[in-house]
């Protein structure tokens, strides 16, 4: 994988030097995310098995913290390998890494206040309404 | 243009006053992406957008279903199909997911096929990706026909709390959407490799540029991203 890596930190300094940045760019885009096909279908054979792990998850009724767990893991690896394999990421550079991969786990925040959130208003619910339907 | 000499911190040069000058600043050549065509950065930022929409259906939906005192309805049952005599739980769904991730295999080998200039083999599986899209499309028109006959809402169901239905619609109605969208633009940028308007840099019809095969990568990435929001969606919703 290491030789499919086209655009390190020696590509760009080769670029910083030419005079024109449409040319370059468009050079550029020809030698850009060249991997061999084996690649793609070996993350794509995992993503059948990471699915089939998580429907078996359903399949034999797991329950608790361990289907809980489970699901979230097999869901991050998945989502892991789209990105950094489908989606090029792994070959891209850091600052676009970081822009686009970290906002969205910020969203977790907002996860633990709405938890907080909605926990307050079953809370008043069972308090005001009782417990049944 | 040479973008190595203007970004010295404290290096500034002579620009008009006013509304003029405020244009040309931000239209300079100033990039936090080196080597990120502003395509590709600009596809980037808009699934970045479209994360939180998500993120905010399915923040939704999980707040829903914390706070209500009715039992939520149980996906696994809801979502069986009867196969041969016996109720197989979750079936349809998890076949809609092996069609999604099949279909981002094959739009990841587009890619690569799109780079080594094969314009047949990239065409022909962009129009894979777009059938497996459409079947996908169609696997849930099947299953919000069969909810919609058993008596889902927006407003109640006949299992538990009426949130589920609401919840339900949005997030699988906003991600169906997103996949017919895609695939109306797979055929189109398969029909302009298929024509060769890569290789020839024939200006595009919406913004008038020329045409790269990095075309086909960033359409990739906005397919892609669609796999990616329904391994959350499968997750949360149909597995939780």
């Amino acid at each position: 994988m290491a030789e499919a890596t086209a655009n390190g930190l020696g590509q760009h300094a080769l670029h910083a030097g030419h005079e024109h940045e449409a040319p370059a760019a468009a050079a550029h885009a020809d030698v850009h995310q060249e991997h061999p096909i084996k690649l793609y279908l070996v993350v794509w054979a995992w993503l059948f098995v990471l699915s089939a792990c998580s429907y078996m998850v359903d399949y034999f009724g797991l329950h608790g913290y361990l289907r809980w767990s489970l699901i979230l893991i097999f869901m991050i690896l998945k989502a892991g390998l789209i990105v950094a394999f489908f989606m090029h990421m792994a070959w891209e550079r850091l600052a676009l890494a970081y822009a686009i991969i970290l906002p969205p786990v910020l969203v977790l925040v907002f996860v633990a206040m709405m938890v907080f959130e909605a926990d307050y208003t079953l809370f008043t619910r069972l308090t005001f309404f009782g417990a049944g339907p | 243009m040479a973008e190595t000499t203007v970004t010295h911190v404290g290096q500034t040069e002579p620009r008009p006053a006013g509304w003029q000058g405020i244009a040309a600043d931000w239209s300079s050549d100033q990039r936090a992406f080196k080597n990120v065509s502003w395509g590709k950065a600009m596809m980037w930022i808009f699934l970045l957008s479209d994360t939180f929409i998500f993120g905010c259906f399915l923040l939704s939906y999980m707040t829903a279903r914390i706070s209500t005192r009715v039992p939520w309805p149980n996906p696994s049952e809801v979502f069986a199909l009867r196969i041969g005599g016996s109720d197989i739980p979750l079936i349809l769904i998890a076949i809609m997911t092996f069609v999604l991730i099949s279909s981002s295999g094959t739009m990841a080998m587009a890619v690569n096929f799109g780079y080594r200039r094969d314009r047949r083999k990239t065409a022909i599986l962009m129009l894979l990706t777009a059938a497996l899209g459409a079947t996908f499309v169609g696997m849930q028109a099947f299953e919000w026909t069969k909810l919609i006959s058993e008596g889902v809402r927006p407003w109640g169901n006949p299992w538990g709390a009426v949130q589920f239905g609401s919840s339900f619609f949005m997030i699988t109605g906003f991600h169906g959407t997103h996949v017919t969208i895609g695939v109306i633009f797979l055929i189109i940028v398969a029909r302009k490799v298929w024509r060769g308007d890569y290789d020839t840099e024939r200006r595009g019809f919406f913004t008038s540029r020329k045409g790269h095969y990095e075309s086909v990568e960033i359409m990739g990435l906005y397919w892609h991203f669609v796999d990616l929001v329904w391994v959350f969606i499968f997750a949360f919703f149909y597995l939780w």
